[in-house]
């Protein structure tokens, strides 16, 4: 029988993150699903998809707490929680590193809209915000 | 004119595997399995949902030379195992009670039934990568 393509296994890991990036993920738990230890797989992974697991999951929170932000009243600190982040202010921070203004200043920016009818995986993966600017980025340009 | 679809083409990274998937775990009809001794062994193998019997998935392994060049298969394999190859689309009567058949049977889901505009849908792979997605249409 052909083996399968060892990214078959960091598929899944990637998958985890579009179905539970809710619940307390972090990459080691992310590395088990693909068999690999941490280290290793955030360098797979990096191959396989072109970015760090660790970016995959917290642009997907972010791509949904901007979702909610813009179709809901649901509080900031609410909305933190619902999509897997801790911390209101590490959130707050990032929030603006990647659409480069608050969660606040966002929502009202964003008045909701009628959306296409297409699945929602679709929607979370063609609305996942694209930056350069994480810390990571330097960090893993230096090693 | 163009008169109807008869077969979608999925790849495969191993045609027995994918057989044993698409039969015992999502349930398929085998359609054909033919080997042409003549053409390397090539395999035509299709499966099909049952009862509707004029549109089959076949079930396409990646073919090397003198088909494709090694860099070519090797970029297929790589695009089918990282997710990036595509999907296809099922409709079901009962998105939540497939979900729990299909799941305990072994199938690695990507989205557990969730409402939509639309209906309830659920997204799954095949043990190659391919994404399919059921949707139980709103009625």
């Amino acid at each position: 029988m052909t083996p399968v393509p060892p990214e078959r296994h960091l598929l899944r890991a990637k998958d985890i993150v579009d179905a539970r990036f809710r619940e307390p993920l972090d990459v080691p738990a992310l590395a088990r699903a693909a068999y690999l230890s941490p280290a290793h797989f955030s360098r797979e992974f990096r191959r396989a998809f072109g970015e760090t697991p660790h970016r995959y999951l917290l642009t997907r929170r972010l791509e949904r707490a901007a979702a909610m932000l813009r179709n809901t009243d649901r509080s900031v600190a609410d909305i933190c929680l619902t999509v897997g982040l801790r911390s209101v202010g590490s959130f707050t921070t990032s929030f603006k590193r990647v659409y480069g203004v608050s969660p606040i200043a966002y929502r009202a920016a964003h008045p909701p809209v009628e959306r296409a009818r297409v699945p929602t995986c679709v929607l979370q993966a063609y609305a996942r915000p694209q930056s350069s600017s994480f810390r990571e980025d330097s960090r893993a340009a230096h090693g | 004119m163009l008169k109807q679809l008869t077969h979608v083409q999925v790849w495969v990274h191993d045609q027995d595997e994918a057989l044993a998937f698409y039969t015992e775990k999502l349930g398929m009809e085998l359609r054909e399995d033919v080997t042409v001794p003549e053409m390397g062994n090539f395999r035509w193998l299709s499966v099909g949902v049952p009862g509707q019997d004029d549109v089959a998935i076949t079930l396409m392994a990646i073919p090397g030379p003198p088909v494709f060049d090694e860099e070519t298969r090797e970029q297929i394999q790589k695009l089918l195992a990282t997710g990036a190859s595509g999907g296809l689309f099922f409709s079901t009567e009962d998105a939540k009670k497939s979900y729990e058949e299909l799941k305990s049977r072994g199938v690695e889901f990507t989205q557990e039934p969730t409402e939509q505009p639309y209906g309830i849908d659920a997204g799954f792979r095949d043990p190659s990568g391919n994404h399919f997605r059921m949707a139980q249409p709103r009625s």
